[in-house]
């Protein structure tokens, strides 16, 4: 187990070095921070003096440890576009990208693992076909469609739902939440069905494939045959041992809903990371893109991590394998 | 692949092979070809068959803007699905933004496919270290979403460039980095049956008779692992459009000179509210139906050439 962790945070650390070291490469060598810093009127002293400060006179390695020591206590300096902290700026924008993403994952999973297990047990009722056209459909209409098309129906023409924003919001210490009011949770709705939607498809199908898989197996004939009722075979043996794929593909999709909210909060002017992100993006704001970069890759790689020790803790065959292999010292 | 070697001609033997008596017994794929056959062929004829110019300002009134669809009340019979806040036709619109969207589909996964084919060939035929780096980098790529890559790498183009250079160079950025986001999956596939392919006797016999290990690679070894690449490419294109169209929606893909769908869709998104929803709908309409059937094709394909199911 011990050595199991220890070979996958080894996994890690190179791609963690890798975005740090593209996320340097992109402040230090795309635009001149100098120039952008001192706006339009300046003497070749202040010039200077602001290079000596941000140590760009020094040596590239020296440059980049400096880097990486300032991003891991978490200074990435100042946004070219807004004059403010890159930090802060994020950190304000954290809790309406996490909360929309939770909220998304959880509707994916509540509503997607229900229907994959029906269409898997009932695959010719109409119902089953119907949820399966439905997915195709939801694999080929891009997020911001699905969007679009929300804010069309339930905000334009019947008017019930609002379409941008977060509604209102109760902060608590650093923390801002919009599930404690009701125009927040109203606001939340739209969002975080289109930004569901596509994973939603996705965990179904996956469900449906396994439920297949299984139901086909020896095991699942035998609990029949000892007189198991339809509920204690599909829930109990069946749905049982369909879920480790899906707790793999729910964790690492986490970290697409995360990049993926970029594109539903621009549809919804959700003032999340993803809308500052594409702001930056349009403005080249550098600082705010590389600390954005190594947020992401951070987050990330430590879901990939959760995910392959959940993994080992739910099945039970990968423990006496990585045992043995453990034992023989391979 | 399949067709046995017989005497009559190409078209009767394409038409006794396998994938053809797939094709025309699939109830999916004859309606999906035909689907999108008419979107490339709509677009890629756009400037000779589309009703209206949309570039050509001086046929543009804008008395003529927000017309609805013809089947409204006020919708004009010039104007099949209507006009934008310009006054250009929509249809018109729809099919020149299509042409962009393909141009830009095609070549993304034509360059996807080259770097990831090349990259595929030479980790599985030379391996040792330099399979190792090659697949370890394919792993971190991995670990980001697409589109997330593509945003960065227009991003960091726009922070590099001049305004004015950005945007002449916006085509190829958007084509660059969509492709460069989805190598991985030609390179995984194209590594896994070259590692299979060198072992074999053609192989060891033409390194034998001492030819360059390139020439080996690239016309020995390549034409026997392309065939799982082409459905990699077909399932691609349909992506490789939804990502040229999110970037666009976002508003960091092709330049507004250049209207792809995503363009059209992100200027409509600002009409919604004032009750103009055809300026939005039927651009999303087109790219939806184009990608689905591109999809669909894809599916069947993949199946298709799967010996497994047959």
């Amino acid at each position: 187990m011990f050595i199991y962790i220890l070979s996958r945070i080894g996994q890690a650390v190179p791609v963690i070095l890798t975005v740090t070291f593209i996320a340097f490469a992109m402040f230090a060598y795309v635009g001149d921070p100098v120039t952008i810093m001192l706006g339009q009127d300046y003497t070749e002293e202040q010039r200077q003096a602001l290079i000596e400060a941000l140590g760009l006179d020094q040596p590239f390695f020296v440059q980049y440890a400096r880097f990486v020591a300032n991003a891991v206590r978490g200074e990435f300096g100042l946004s070219y576009r807004l004059g403010r902290p890159v930090l802060s700026l994020i950190a304000e924008r954290l809790p309406a990208t996490l909360e929309l993403s939770l909220v998304a994952a959880a509707l994916a999973l509540l509503v997607g693992v229900p229907m994959g297990v029906f269409t898997g047990l009932y695959r010719e009722s109409w119902l089953s076909r119907a949820f399966l056209v439905f997915s195709l459909v939801g694999v080929s209409l891009p997020t911001f469609l699905i969007g679009i098309l929300l804010i069309l129906v339930f905000a334009v023409i019947l008017g019930w739902l609002p379409s941008f924003g977060r509604g209102e919001v109760v902060v608590f210490g650093w923390w801002s939440t919009g599930l404690l009011t009701a125009s927040g949770l109203k606001a939340l709705i739209l969002p975080s069905i289109t930004l569901g939607l596509f994973q939603m498809t996705l965990i179904m199908r996956l469900v449906r494939a396994e439920m297949l898989e299984v139901l086909r197996t020896d095991y699942i004939k035998f609990a029949r045959a000892r007189g198991l009722s339809n509920r204690a075979v599909h829930f109990g043996h069946a749905l049982k041992n369909t879920l480790v794929p899906v707790i793999t593909i729910t964790g690492l999709q986490l970290g697409a809903i995360v990049a993926f909210a970029i594109v539903t909060e621009t549809v919804f002017q959700w003032p999340g990371m993803g809308l500052l992100f594409i702001q930056s993006v349009g403005y080249a704001d550098i600082p705010v893109m590389s600390a954005y970069l190594m947020l992401i890759a951070l987050m990330f790689v430590s879901i990939n991590l959760i995910v392959d020790l959940l993994y080992y803790a739910v099945d039970p065959r990968l423990r006496v394998d990585r045992g043995r292999l453990g034992r023989t010292g391979v | 692949m399949s067709a046995a070697p017989r005497s009559p001609g190409r078209l009767a033997r394409l038409l006794d092979s396998d994938i053809a008596y797939s094709f025309l017994h699939s109830p999916v794929a004859l309606p999906s070809a035909l689907v999108a056959l008419l979107c490339i062929g709509g677009a890629l004829l756009a400037p000779w068959i589309a009703p209206h110019d949309p570039f050509d300002l001086a046929g543009l009134n804008l008395l003529d803007a927000f017309t609805p669809p013809v089947f409204m009340p006020e919708g004009r019979l010039g104007f099949l699905l209507g006009t934008d806040d310009q006054g250009r036709d929509l249809l018109s619109t729809i099919m020149h933004g299509a042409r962009i969207s393909l141009l830009v589909g095609f070549s993304a996964v034509l360059f996807a496919m080259t770097l990831g084919v090349a990259i595929g060939l030479l980790a599985g035929y030379v391996g040792g270290s330099l399979d190792a780096v090659l697949m370890r980098i394919a792993d971190i790529k991995l670990t980001f979403p697409t589109i997330l890559i593509a945003l960065l790498i227009d991003g960091v183009v726009r922070a590099a460039l001049p305004r004015e250079l950005h945007d002449r160079v916006a085509l190829p950025v958007v084509i660059f980095s969509i492709g460069f986001a989805n190598w991985v999956q030609f390179a995984r596939t194209v590594r896994g049956s070259t590692l299979v392919e060198k072992n074999k006797e053609y192989v060891q016999a033409a390194r034998v008779i001492g030819l360059h290990p390139l020439r080996i690679m690239a016309s020995h070894v390549l034409p026997n692992v392309l065939g799982p690449v082409l459905v990699i490419a077909t399932l691609n294109l349909g992506f490789a459009i939804l990502a040229e169209a999110t970037l666009s929606f976002l508003g960091v893909g092709v330049p507004p000179t250049q209207p792809s769908l995503g363009t059209l869709i992100r200027i409509g998104n600002d009409f919604l509210f004032s009750g103009e929803w055809w300026i939005t709908v039927f651009p999303g309409l087109a790219l939806v139906t184009m990608v689905l059937s591109i999809n669909l094709l894809g599916d069947w394909l993949r199946d298709a050439l799967n010996p497994k199911l047959r």
